[in-house]
């Protein structure tokens, strides 16, 4: 019954993996605030080590099973029957990656832009990246609920205190939105603990059958906290105030690993666990990915802020994202898992960008800008193979996520497929309209003179080139990861068996 | 053996990387060499490659798998047949070419190392498109010279119209590929597989299936071949997405013969040709196949009569050449098309280099009624473009006059339902051309010189980088067509036999005095074209400017293009843009989304304030409520 083979490396890698940023932030805590080096270093250190430790799963992960590896279980609260589980299966394991490689480039982007608070800050970025690695382990649901509003602190405190001049508005509105979201799902999380006998464990509460009714529910109460997340139309509008208030180590974070935990609660909980309710809800859900990727595109085209219309772009491409998952095929599915780690290496790569010019012009008007390529040529390069992969140009990751989500969606509905392919077109309107208007031209007083990328900024940048070519020209490196995991999550989905009459009511009135 | 395939497109692909990383510090003025040298091997190999497929090899292999997902596979592969082979020699001869002419046009240009990185990109990206042997890697190719177009006509980013332009011309070809891409998708869904191979030899089997499609009953292939047309409408520049490629002209020149003549341009009649199979199987498709290609070459030829700006007409010229390609490839004929598409290669990427040439002594100048008596200055160039102008003309013997007349005797007398129509229309259309090219000649080359003195002190002839390119081009323009002279005037039609096993072979039904006359038609309205130039231009100098004040309505529809840019302004982008700043973020996101966001807080705020006013701290208040309350309590219970 439980679907998990032994940590076969010896150590507990999961557990050092979120147990060493907090070192580090433990280790920060001693340093004398005034040593600003010590601690920019011990942060560079530690999140390098975790990251090389993150390697190894990478290495060492099994693509040929769907089971659930690297797994620790330690009893915790005995009498509620929390247990401390982790593991990690096809669908995790490259998020875990993910996280740990953007913390370091967050670390290094922060070095000269964080001028106050800095031990403050960098603790802030190290317990989040413990955070968000507790997310993506988590076979316990309680464990991941607190890792998941774990995550909520310090990024608060991210947006709230090292954020642009309206921060503390749009801290307390991502705030309140996450939490209204969390706390449905809360409420799921009990329903279902009871249900299933008085367990927390995610592998048990999946091998269970629920009535569809109660599915129907849970999936609304986890839709709240999910979507919130990604953000899906119509709740995303905490998304774009966050971006733009948000320092640029925020951003980043914000764009690459926070909202990718949406879909992939999704991906762990709503798909396996309510099977039938996906499969009935799909349409709705398929619905609402188009009207996101087109409503985020169209917005796009109307922003004057740098960071906003990049806020508003992540919207339509995890548009993209929740149309692959719910197109309930592999293509689709395969297609969203990779498009969730390409637009984290892309959205990520693109704030890291604008917090570079940001720090030498101190604008995010857009206005403002003009014939940067022509000061900072070598910037302008980098910035053009991230306005590319955004646009999903063939040889860049954003391609092979983006073809295959489209190709499932248009499997699962001709209408879903087609109307999403009007997002290529968006798309490539609103970047390139913005690359020219930054990059080409006449160059603008503002950013005449700049200094091209420093060597810091450079290594910041060249992981995320080297990840796109790479997922854009052998994907497979990263889709074999997740083939065994995700035929599994879709016999789950599709092979129900008792998909009801009430599926089928459903589905009639949707039509 | 096999191996050495790759070759052709890696070493420009190597050459990109080399000169993209090493260029700025420390190539510089060197990068030509690093470009040229590569397109020169990938040269070499394509010929030994046209060998091998001559003597009967075709090849198609796999490199690696590329992606892999549930049951669609799909590889980076190559397919080396007759079609590719002759795509592969038109890609590789104007590229290198054109490398080499770049090297003088280009001199001293402070973006020199990366102007031939692009081209290498370019080179590369084109050579994988006709390579391929799936419809994945064809699409990977068509985005990747769409993405090399962009970086090159907007290479002089400063300019406003430049970047403009380049953004245009990937925006407009995105349209396009939306089609293309939902074809490659039912092609997937339909045949379980994109490689061309299965693909092509399983479509017989579903010729009479029709599918249901956005809540209509089509048929399947009809649909499969329109969407995929729709690709070609973009990437070739047919109506309604031309718009793009006059404006294309704000790159380099090199790049306008390159690029926006020879071959990128040409992808959609190569879409269209390999697609022959599919095509093939829907009357319908190639009814819309060659009506398109006949009335855009129609309209841009409309167009270019009274187009001033030397680059334009030539740009015009293309689009009307490329609706000759369709046109032909749409009764069926897709070889005629295909040699069409080969010897224009030559003589229109001959027309722009010696366009670039004029520039060049020009001092950048465009507009022909500023030029004048240039052949004296500048006869290598002059002769060279005459030639040139001959053979789009039609003047028998060069190579425009075989392809053309071909495309014209198979449209009279094939099978096609709309044959005759488009014949007419492609004969109207050859007056035409004839027409606008030697007005272009006269205008320029003949007559008083109408600029400055300054520029007319400047008039040079180019150097040898520039002018030898221009001979070589020269030879093709005129002897590129006789591999396919046919067999009514005595030759072998070799070209046709050659092409036969990939494109099939039409036969035209008709006798040979049909035959004769078809021809000597095209011949006839050519040479009257040239004649009523040099009447109009030559001879009677001043009657233009009187027609254009006689039909000035019509006039200003013609140099105004029709007014289709004004009108996707108005009907596109506009709309789209308020949309999104008076409807999304004004209404939706502002007032609709955020008032509830904001209005839940609020609410409760305002409840929990109402609420705040109970607890009073006075106990009597308290009291009463509680009185009330067990009142209450002990009705609702003696009631029950």
């Amino acid at each position: 019954m439980e679907q998990t083979i032994n940590n076969t490396l010896g150590f507990p890698i999961l557990s050092m993996l979120i147990c060493w940023p907090l070192v580090g932030a433990a280790f920060i805590l001693f340093i004398n605030r005034t040593n600003e080096k010590a601690i920019k270093m011990v942060s560079l250190l530690f999140s390098v080590a975790t990251f090389l430790l993150s390697i190894l799963l990478f290495t060492h992960f099994d693509k040929s099973t769907h089971m659930m590896q690297f797994v620790e279980r330690h009893a915790w609260i005995p009498y509620l029957n929390i247990n401390y589980h982790l593991g990690l299966d096809g669908i995790s394991v490259l998020f875990v990656l993910l996280s740990t490689l953007v913390t370091i480039l967050c670390v290094l982007i922060s070095w000269e832009s964080v001028r106050m608070k800095i031990k403050e800050f960098f603790i802030c970025l190290l317990v989040i990246e413990a955070a968000m690695i507790g997310v993506f382990c988590s076979l316990d649901f309680m464990l991941f609920y607190i890792f998941w509003e774990a995550m909520l602190i310090p990024m608060y405190l991210l947006i709230g205190v090292w954020g642009g001049p309206n921060r503390v508005y749009a801290a307390v509105k991502f705030f309140l939105f996450t939490l209204v979201g969390s706390v449905l799902m809360l409420v799921g999380i009990i329903v279902l603990y009871f249900y299933a006998g008085r367990t927390f464990n995610i592998l048990e509460l999946m091998t269970k059958a629920y009535p569809y009714k109660m599915q129907l529910m849970l999936f609304w109460a986890f839709f709240a906290a999910f979507a919130v997340k990604v953000p899906m139309f119509p709740v995303h509008t905490w998304l774009p105030d966050a971006h733009t208030e948000a320092p640029t180590a925020g951003s980043v974070i914000l764009a690459a690993v926070l909202i990718k935990m949406g879909a992939y609660g999704f991906l762990r909980f709503s798909l396996p666990l309510l099977p039938d309710a996906s499969r009935a809800m799909a349409p709705i859900m398929l619905a609402l990915s188009v009207i996101a990727i087109i409503y985020g595109g169209i917005i796009c085209l109307a922003q004057t802020d740098l960071k906003r219309l990049i806020a508003y772009s992540s919207v339509s491409h995890m548009g993209f994202v929740t149309l692959g998952i719910f197109a309930l095929n592999t293509q689709g599915v395969e297609g969203g898992i990779l498009q969730m780690l390409n637009h984290g290496i892309i959205t990520g790569a693109m704030f890291l960008s604008v917090g570079i010019i940001y720090e030498r012009t101190h604008t995010r008007v857009i206005a403002d800008y003009g014939g940067v390529a022509s000061v900072m040529p070598i910037y302008a390069s980098l910035f053009i193979v991230f306005t590319f992969a955004s646009v999903g140009l063939p040889a860049t990751n954003g391609f092979v996520g983006e073809f295959l989500i489209l190709l499932g969606g248009f499997k699962a509905s001709q209408w879903a497929g087609v109307l999403s392919a009007t997002g290529i077109i968006i798309g490539a309107g609103y970047m390139l309209w913005l690359y020219q208007r930054v990059f080409f031209m006449e160059t603008s007083p503002k950013v005449a003179g700049l200094q091209d990328v420093s060597t810091r900024e450079l290594i910041t940048l060249l992981p995320m080139v080297i990840l796109i070519f790479w997922i854009g020209i052998f994907p497979n490196t990263y889709l074999s990861f997740m083939h065994p995991t995700v035929q599994h999550l879709l016999e789950r989905v599709n092979g129900g068996g008792a998909p009801a009459v009430a599926v089928n009511s459903i589905m009639q009135i949707l039509k | 053996m096999m191996t050495s395939y790759a070759l052709i497109p890696f070493l420009p692909l190597a050459a990109f990387v080399i000169n993209i990383l090493f260029g700025r510090k420390y190539l510089k003025e060197n990068a030509h060499w690093v470009s040229i040298s590569a397109v020169a091997g990938s040269w070499v190999v394509a010929m030994m490659a046209l060998v091998d497929v001559y003597s009967g090899a075709k090849i198609n292999y796999d490199l690696y798998t590329w992606i892999l997902s549930g049951g669609f596979k799909v590889s980076v592969g190559f397919l080396i047949d007759q079609l590719t082979v002759v795509m592969l020699i038109v890609v590789t001869t104007c590229s290198l070419l054109i490398h080499i002419y770049s090297v003088g046009y280009m001199h001293g240009d402070p973006g020199y190392y990366r102007f031939f990185s692009y081209l290498s990109l370019f080179t590369f990206s084109m050579l994988m498109l006709v390579m391929a042997n799936n419809f994945l890697q064809l699409y990977f190719g068509w985005e990747g010279v769409g993405l090399c177009s962009y970086f090159l006509i907007g290479y002089y980013f400063d300019k406003k119209s430049a970047s403009d332009a380049g953004k245009k011309a990937f925006i407009v070809n995105r349209f396009g590929d939306f089609g293309f891409g939902i074809g490659i998708f039912l092609i997937f869904l339909t045949f379980g597989n994109v490689y061309y191979e299965p693909v092509f030899s399983q479509a017989g089997s579903f010729a009479d299936t029709t599918v249901n499609f956005l809540g209509f009953d089509v048929h399947l292939m009809t649909l499969i071949a329109l969407l995929l047309f729709c690709g070609s409408i973009g990437k070739s520049a047919q109506m309604p997405l031309h718009v793009w490629l006059p404006d294309a002209m704000e790159g380099p020149t090199p790049v306008s013969a390159l690029i926006h003549a020879a071959t990128m341009v040409t992808a959609g009649v190569f879409l269209v040709a390999r697609c022959s199979p599919i095509f093939s199987l829907s009357e319908t498709a190639l009814m819309v196949v060659a009506l398109t290609g006949a009335i855009t070459s129609l309209f841009a030829a409309t167009i270019g009569l009274v187009q001033n700006d030397l680059k334009r007409i030539i740009a015009y010229s293309t689009i009307s050449q490329l609706g000759y390609m369709f046109l032909a490839c749409g009764v069926g004929a897709y070889t005629a098309g295909v040699f069409h598409l080969y010897t224009h290669a030559f003589f229109k990427a001959l027309l722009f280099l010696c366009a670039g040439s004029v520039m060049h002594a020009m001092g950048g100048e465009l507009n022909i009624q500023k030029m004048g008596n240039l052949k004296k200055y500048m006869p290598i160039t002059y002769m060279t473009m005459l030639i040139a102008s001959f053979s789009i003309a039609g003047i028998p013997g060069l190579a425009g006059f075989f392809s053309k007349d071909e495309i014209l005797w198979l449209a009279y007398s094939g099978p096609s339902s709309v044959g005759k129509f488009v014949w007419l229309i492609g004969t109207l259309v050859a007056f035409l051309t004839a027409f606008y090219s030697f007005r272009l000649i006269f205008l320029t080359f003949h007559g008083s010189f109408r600029g400055t003195h300054e520029q007319e002190h400047h008039l040079h002839e180019s150097p040898k980088s520039m002018t030898i390119p221009l001979m070589v081009l020269c030879v093709g323009a005129v002897a590129a067509g006789w591999v396919g002279i046919p067999h009514l005037v005595g030759g072998g039609a070799h070209f046709a036999e050659f092409m036969k096993p990939v494109l099939g072979h039409p036969e035209g039904h008709g006798t040979h005095a049909e035959e004769w006359m078809v021809m000597g038609i095209s011949v006839l309205v050519g040479l009257a074209g040239i004649g009523l130039a040099y009447f109009m231009y030559i001879l009677r100098p001043e009657l233009p400017a009187r027609i254009s004040q006689q039909f000035a309505a019509i006039h200003k529809v013609l140099s105004n293009k029709y007014y289709v840019d004004e009108l996707y302004d108005f009907i596109i982008i506009r709309p789209t843009i308020w949309i999104a700043k008076n409807v999304l973020i004004g209404v939706t996101d502002a007032r609709i989304i955020e008032a509830i966001v904001n209005g839940v807080p609020s609410a409760i705020a305002a409840f929990s304030s109402g609420l705040r006013k109970v607890q009073t701290g006075l106990m009597q208040h308290y009291a009463t409520i509680m009185a009330t309350g067990i009142l209450l309590i002990i009705a609702m219970m003696l009631l029950r």
